[in-house]
């Protein structure tokens, strides 16, 4: 019942946010049509706009989009003429789900041995060596990261390519890259969820009745710290999954990242709403999952 | 709990099989094509593949592969010669052209084009329901602007027509000496009636898509990359030099660059590909290419609002400004210092002298108009979009009129697209612009400031100018002709100066000239797909 609630109050939910972005949008400076070169003549400028329905009152525009949606069909591009935006998100959402997913393997790959190990050895060197390689991946910014990468592995070494995304050799440089924080991220949650759980009172409990360490870190203490890692992991994916400029970018991959960012840029009305949207679907989405998730995970946690 | 206990196994197994899936997935997506003879990197994705939307050079690099007009570009130095039609007559008085359409003329799907086709490409274009942005290519047809206005409703009007299958007549409303060079443009090529009527918008995802040049689109997928193979049925085939062509959409000039250098990439054409800081580096390499390029960098003044309604004024901030000193500390590619708006190399075009660099005239001017030693004039802003490159120029030119005249100038940098609106509504005062030719003809740079030119753009307006203009556009003499642009240029550059110029563009391309053959440097930096060749190496 729970979810089913939450589920119908995400409608009115989307409703507010594509309002907004639609509005927010169409208050910003200057037109989607505008260019270095003016059009011939001010007609010139009233058939375009009046081909993309722009000299109607917003409140109206509005309403056409919201009728097309109701109808499965996002519009028009206003700048990439001959798509359309259901177009721009089939190619690019798979592309960036991919990449984010990837992304996401390491993450949780990497971050949670690292983590765990810097719980366990705490104090030691592997403590201080993971708990700074974790504050690094979190401080430098992909577009260090890239350059850095894309240097050592593909111009110096000539191991992997530069750039494109055509091969699976081609994902691996751009999927560490935006991996990397989430890295850090995920190794910090970990590691002080661990440190937590190892002073809670049941752990204490099974160390007494001689449990072994490990069967105890792995079994009692790393299930608890998971949690907080879990859920982090909802905005995470959502984030991961949308693409991300710079990397798309750096690595001219083709995705959605690149739009959410280029779109707002180019003034193209459309498309800023519909990935706006797109945005709020997965990260309303993924965090109803987290929750289900941590009624699985946790015995504590119930819904009504 | 053995529900929640299954449930949990089942979730840790859900997370494991997303990891696997994403991995496969990464495995599945794996493309099999065959490589392309050659790859170019096109700077960023087009807006569009349709001739008469299309307003971006690069975009247009695309579109000349598919779709041609009565006449294309030749490789060398891009003069206009005979495309879809093999020959032409002109009237003794230069206003009707009569176009010889060749007779074994083909769509890319075994069709015949005929001049019809022609026909309707060029209404289509003028017709207002399209929204073609570079309609005004056409206006010099009879009849055409009130067409694309609306005032005019019946096609036939429009001065053109297919008296026959294979020959169309142009009449046009004033002798125009680039009308060959004009048939040659994107916006008048030549698109395929029937598919369009059928698809709309969405013609060019058609499949079959008939095109009329000699490249087919196999695909197109956004910001990854176009394919275009050789259309078989192209009029000159034969001399198609490449079977498939990759077209990479890169904008980030590093990214462009690692491509290149690590052989992803044979050719990267558009000068914006370059990273700035590393140019002159880069360009004592043996395969980067530098040329002239029919395209100058200026300053425009709001000349509506004071203080630059006074021409003394603007021409004392123009004298003083070094441009060399912006060439060689800020473009370092080698640049030419600019004193007129058309470019060194334009045909049948020679500038006459500018302003020059000269700070003692300038402060007197300057003291004329009534601010000796710039005391009491208004601090106004420079308005540029956002760029590294115009960033420096603008602070170099403030530190210029800072020393040389006194006065103070503010820096206002705004996003690209809500810089035009506001140097269109002339929302500035001064304002960061340039100009690239669209045809080889010094009326490409010196037509647009005149009176309410849609890119005049400062509010200037001299009724001696636009004579002037009217003048040589209905000149048929050569000489004569360019006797006229000079003294209009005169005005504009020197007399009443509504703009400053500062350097002429280079163009610079990109590619091992012993792996690739068939680009030739040309001041309009158009290299026809059809003629690119990637060298085999000897065995």
């Amino acid at each position: 019942m729970y979810f089913i609630r939450r589920i119908l109050f995400a409608i009115p939910l989307l409703l507010v946010i594509s309002a907004l972005a639609f509005t927010l949008v169409h208050l910003a400076p200057g037109g989607p049509f505008d260019s270095e070169r003016k059009p011939a003549s001010p007609i010139v400028e009233q058939n375009i706009k009046a081909k993309y329905h722009l000299d109607e009152p917003v409140w109206k525009q509005y309403g056409r989009y919201l009728g097309d949606l109701l109808h499965g069909d996002f519009g028009a591009s206003l700048k990439y003429q001959n798509h359309s935006i259901n177009d721009i998100i089939a190619q690019g959402l798979p592309v960036s789900m991919l990449l984010g997913g990837l992304a996401f393997c390491i993450a949780i790959g990497v971050g949670i041995p690292l983590g765990f190990l810097a719980a366990v050895r705490r104090g030691g060197w592997q403590d201080y060596g993971g708990s700074f390689a974790a504050l690094l991946a979190v401080c430098v910014p992909s577009f260090v990261i890239a350059p850095f990468l894309i240097l050592i592995f593909a111009m110096k070494l000539k191991w992997l390519p530069v750039g494109l995304w055509i091969t699976p050799w081609h994902m691996v440089l751009p999927s560490i890259t935006l991996g990397a924080y989430f890295i850090g991220k995920v190794a910090r949650i970990l590691r002080e969820g661990m440190l937590e759980a190892a002073q809670s009172e049941f752990v204490t409990a099974a160390r007494a009745k001689g449990l072994g360490e490990t069967a105890l870190l792995l079994k009692h203490a790393l299930r608890i710290a998971l949690l907080p890692v879990v859920s982090y992991s909802g905005p995470m994916l959502a984030d991961l999954l949308t693409g991300s400029f710079v990397v798309e970018n750096i690595f001219q991959i083709p995705g959605i990242g690149v739009f959410l960012v280029n779109s707002s840029l180019n003034l193209d009305y459309t498309v800023v709403v519909s990935l706006s949207l797109l945005y709020a679907i997965l990260l309303i989405g993924l965090n109803l999952a987290v929750d289900f998730a941590y009624t699985l995970m946790d015995p504590r946690v119930k819904y009504e | 709990m053995p529900f929640a206990k299954r449930a949990r196994r089942i979730f840790r197994r859900a997370r494991f099989l997303l990891c696997l899936a994403t991995v496969a997935a990464a495995f599945g997506c794996t493309r099999h094509e065959p490589p392309a003879d050659l790859v170019i990197i096109n700077n960023v994705e087009p807006e569009s593949l349709d001739p008469a939307v299309i307003v971006a050079q690069a975009d247009m690099r695309i579109v000349s592969g598919m779709f041609e007009g009565l006449t294309r570009l030749e490789p060398v130095e891009a003069r206009a010669v005979p495309g879809l039609a093999e020959r032409w007559d002109i009237s003794p008085d230069g206003k009707i052209y009569t176009f010889h359409l060749r007779t074994n003329l083909l769509w890319s799907t075994g069709e015949p084009i005929t001049s019809a086709d022609v026909v309707y490409s060029w209404i289509r274009a003028l017709d207002p329901k399209t929204a073609c942005r570079y309609v005004e290519q056409l206006y010099y047809l009879k009849n055409a602007e009130d067409f694309n206005a609306g005032k005019i409703t019946n096609a036939d009007l429009v001065g053109v027509s297919a008296p026959d299958k294979y020959t169309v007549r142009a009449e046009l409303k004033a002798p125009t000496a680039f009308f060959i060079d004009l048939c040659a443009f994107q916006t008048l090529a030549v698109v395929p009636r029937q598919t369009i009527e059928k698809y709309g918008d969405h013609w060019l995802r058609a499949k079959p898509l008939p095109v009329s040049g000699a490249f087919e689109l196999v695909s197109w997928r956004l910001n990854d990359k176009i394919r275009l193979k050789k259309n078989p049925y192209y009029w000159d085939a034969t001399n198609t030099q490449s079977e498939i062509i990759d077209l990479l959409p890169v904008g980030s000039p590093t990214t462009a660059l690692n491509l290149y250098e690590r052989g992803q990439a044979d050719v990267v054409w558009d000068k914006e590909l370059i990273p700035s800081s590393l140019v002159d580096v880069l360009l004592k390499r043996p395969d980067f290419h530098k040329f002239n390029y029919l395209g100058t960098y200026f300053v425009r003044f709001n000349v509506t609002k004071k203080p630059f309604d006074d021409p003394r004024v603007r021409q004392a901030l123009a004298l003083a400004v070094d441009k060399e000193r912006i060439t060689k500390r800020i473009t370092r590619a080698g640049e030419q210092p600019a004193e007129n708006l058309v470019p060194p190399g334009t045909q049948n075009y020679h500038s006459p002298p500018g302003l020059g660099h000269d700070p003692d005239r300038a402060r007197k001017l300057l003291a004329e108009a009534g601010y000796p030693g710039g005391n009491g004039f208004p601090r106004f802003e420079y308005l540029f979009n956002a760029s590294p490159i115009h960033e420096k120029i603008a602070v170099e030119l403030q530190q210029m009129w800072r020393d040389e005249l006194g006065i103070d100038m503010e820096l206002r940098q705004m996003e690209t697209q809500v810089f035009w609106g506001m140097q269109q509504r002339l929302e500035y005062q001064m304002s960061k612009s340039s100009w690239a030719g669209d045809y080889n003809d010094a009326n490409t740079f010196l037509g647009m400031f005149v009176t309410g030119g849609g890119n005049n753009e400062t509010g200037w307006s001299n009724p001696r100018y636009d004579e002037l203009i009217a003048a040589a556009n209905n000149e048929l003499d050569v000489a004569k002709r360019e006797k006229l642009f000079q003294q209009a240029e005169t005005i504009l550059v020197h007399d009443d100066a509504p703009i400053i110029p500062l350097y002429v563009y280079l163009g610079i391309s990109y590619f091992d000239t012993n792996k690739v053959a068939g680009i030739w440097p040309n001041v309009l930096d158009d290299h026809p797909l059809q003629s690119l060749r990637k060298i085999k190496p000897n065995k």
